[in-house]
């Protein structure tokens, strides 16, 4: 007899723990019923990335994007309060605003004429006196999203009214958000200008895997290694460590799915740890940067900041990677075998002119779909997703790397890929 | 040649963009590469900041000379798994114009299209628009900074952008 009660996405996650094996079903990246189910699962109940607080300066600036398949409008009203509208008229669903940012006095549905306010009341409805009652102003606004919260600037929604707050919901990966802005004197972070928007054609779980996969730097990123070596780099692998890098890095498990790698610094930050690449002339610089970076947090946690690597996964789909640039990456899936790509480049609001310029300069290095090591992840990804065709010949992925490991796991272990999993398959499960 | 003159004919333009093309549709990337002056830079800007500095935006490619010279490195590399095996393009250059010279630099515009071909891929076309600074290094015209603009809103079903453009 069928068991009713079982949710239809029971079973994809396969734990072993005698034979120390870890397995996801492939049809978990082709499947459209899984699609639909992490629609409600996971998009309709996690906390969501919306934006960056820096992204909307003055009142009446705001961004339209696409937030867990939403149209919404992210906007600074006149009172200065930071929101998320949903970007649909409320008489008859056109989308208000149209344009992707700007600076807005009123958005103006083009389809009627309804006006909306910075904070999404109703302005004017042309030829109100034909409804029995004056239209109500504030009821008939654009509809907020259940759920708005922020952690030092990063706001996320949620369409669960009922969720936990976002702090407790972001557990251990308050640490490592704290580890980014701390390389700001005020703590004040910023987006800057310029977006990569692409897509990938595979399941965005891959892109989750792969952002924090240390397991494939050397294969898939030889010519960006290369690149390094070529620049006078040290990327000579240590004979002790076993180890694919010269890294004692770490895999974390941060709570409710989050995880991070945490890895010592070999090339390069710009807050603050000078190589060969930035040139003679930012030595200077990067010192006066580290003194007081020492100065105000000491030199214990200066060194935490600056001199470690950390990519992070906020569950389901916020990637934070601390590396040779910070870089803020969110993704959607569009179908179950394509997911759309929107990354930005973070740093300190007091950089300078030229601190700015090598921050972005680093980042174009190894990111983006135009730097030396993404193209070929989404490579990677892409024929990983051609692979999955046979998905119900060649059943499963494995991800069993330090399973028999009871002390820490390391960056090339897969210990905080399972951690992803296991939240996924505790969500999912729950799905009927 | 004096500032505000035309230090190049158009005929003679359109040959370097047609040798150019010519040369990165066959991967010639090494004789691509002596097109190039010592100090010459290459950008693609963001879809969304189209006119923005690099210095102070998110560029999609913003390379100098010496990150130039690692990318053709790179693109002949059989690791360079994005463009392994390489793409096939096809490049389509018009509506060539000669701009005022800006000292010894000669601002150049064209439009483009490059049809970009992978196995069991879907064709993807980028279409834009050039705006480079050409300058003469012992009589022949050289790339000082060669700037590709893309029209798309944002690359999207392009994805990325590997190849030269
Ligand atoms: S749909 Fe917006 S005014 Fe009618
Ligand atoms: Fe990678």
């Amino acid at each position: 007899m069928l068991d009713q009660t079982r949710s239809n996405f029971h079973g994809m996650v396969r734990e072993d723990h005698s034979a120390m094996t870890f397995s996801v079903k492939r049809e978990v990246f082709v499947s459209p019923e899984v699609f639909e189910g992490e629609l409600r699962a996971l998009f309709d109940s996690c906390w969501i990335y919306v934006g960056h607080a820096s992204e909307l300066r003055n009142p009446g600036d705001f961004k339209t994007r696409n937030v867990a398949g939403r149209p919404i409008i992210f906007v600074r009203g006149r009172d200065g309060e930071v929101r998320a509208l949903i970007n649909s008229c409320r008489h008859r669903g056109a989308i208000v605003c149209r344009e992707r940012e700007g600076n807005a006095r009123q958005f103006y549905c083009m389809y009627h004429g309804w006006t909306y306010q910075p904070d999404g009341s109703v302005k004017s409805v042309p030829g109100e006196d034909a409804y029995a009652k004056p239209i109500d102003k504030k009821e008939m606004g654009l509809m907020p999203v259940p759920r708005l919260e922020h952690y030092r600037d990063f706001y996320f929604l949620n369409f669960d009214r009922d969720a936990v707050d976002l702090k407790t919901y972001l557990a251990g990966a308050t640490k490592y958000i704290d580890l980014v802005t701390e390389q700001s004197p005020s703590g004040k972070m910023e987006i800057i200008s310029g977006t990569q928007e692409y897509d990938i054609k595979a399941n965005w779980k891959l892109l989750v895997e792969n952002s924090v996969d240390d397991y494939h730097l050397i294969a898939t990123h030889a010519t960006w290694v290369n690149y390094m070596r070529n620049s006078g780099v040290n990327m000579t692998q240590p004979k002790d460590s076993g180890l694919l890098l010269p890294t004692k890095g770490a895999g974390k498990d941060l709570g409710n799915g989050h995880l991070t790698t945490d890895n010592p610094n070999y090339r390069g930050r710009p807050v603050a740890r000078w190589i060969s690449l930035y040139g003679e002339d930012a030595k200077a610089d990067i010192d006066a940067i580290r003194k007081e970076l020492v100065t105000r947090l000491g030199e214990k946690r200066a060194a935490r900041v600056a001199d470690t690597n950390r990519n992070l996964v906020v569950f389901p789909n916020l990637v934070i990677n601390d590396g040779s640039s910070v870089t803020v990456r969110n993704f959607y899936p569009v179908s179950a075998t394509e997911m759309r790509v929107t990354a930005w480049a973070l740093g300190p609001v007091e950089e300078t002119e030229a601190q700015r310029a090598r921050r972005l300069h680093a980042f174009l290095t190894f990111y983006g779909p135009g730097g030396f090591a993404t193209p070929d992840d989404v490579t990677a990804l892409e024929s990983a997703q051609a692979g999955y065709a046979a998905w119900r010949d060649v059943e499963w992925n494995d991800l069993s790397r330090g399973m028999a490991k009871n002390d820490e796991q390391t960056n090339t272990d897969e210990g905080h890929l399972r951690t992803f999993w296991r939240r996924w398959r505790d969500l999912m499960e729950k799905q009927t | 040649m004096s500032q505000g003159e035309v230090a190049a004919t158009r005929a003679e333009v359109e040959d370097l963009f047609y040798l150019e093309a010519d040369l990165l549709d066959n991967w010639r990337l090494d004789d691509w590469m002596k097109l190039l002056a010592d100090d010459a830079s290459y950008y693609v800007p963001p879809n969304d900041k189209p006119d923005g500095d690099h210095r102070f935006t998110l560029f999609t490619i913003a390379d100098d000379i010496v990150r130039l010279r690692e990318r053709i490195i790179r693109l002949k590399d059989p690791n360079c798994h994005a463009e392994y095996p390489p793409s096939h393009t096809r490049r389509l250059i018009t509506n060539v114009r000669v701009g005022a010279s800006e000292g010894d630099l000669i601002p150049v515009f064209a439009n483009f299209v490059i049809y970009r071909y992978r196995r069991a891929e879907p064709p993807r076309v980028f279409v834009g628009h050039y705006r480079h600074k050409l300058k003469r290094v012992g009589g022949s015209l050289r790339f000082f900074e060669r700037r590709a603009i893309l029209d798309a809103e944002e690359l999207g079903a392009l994805g990325s952008v590997s190849f030269l453009l």
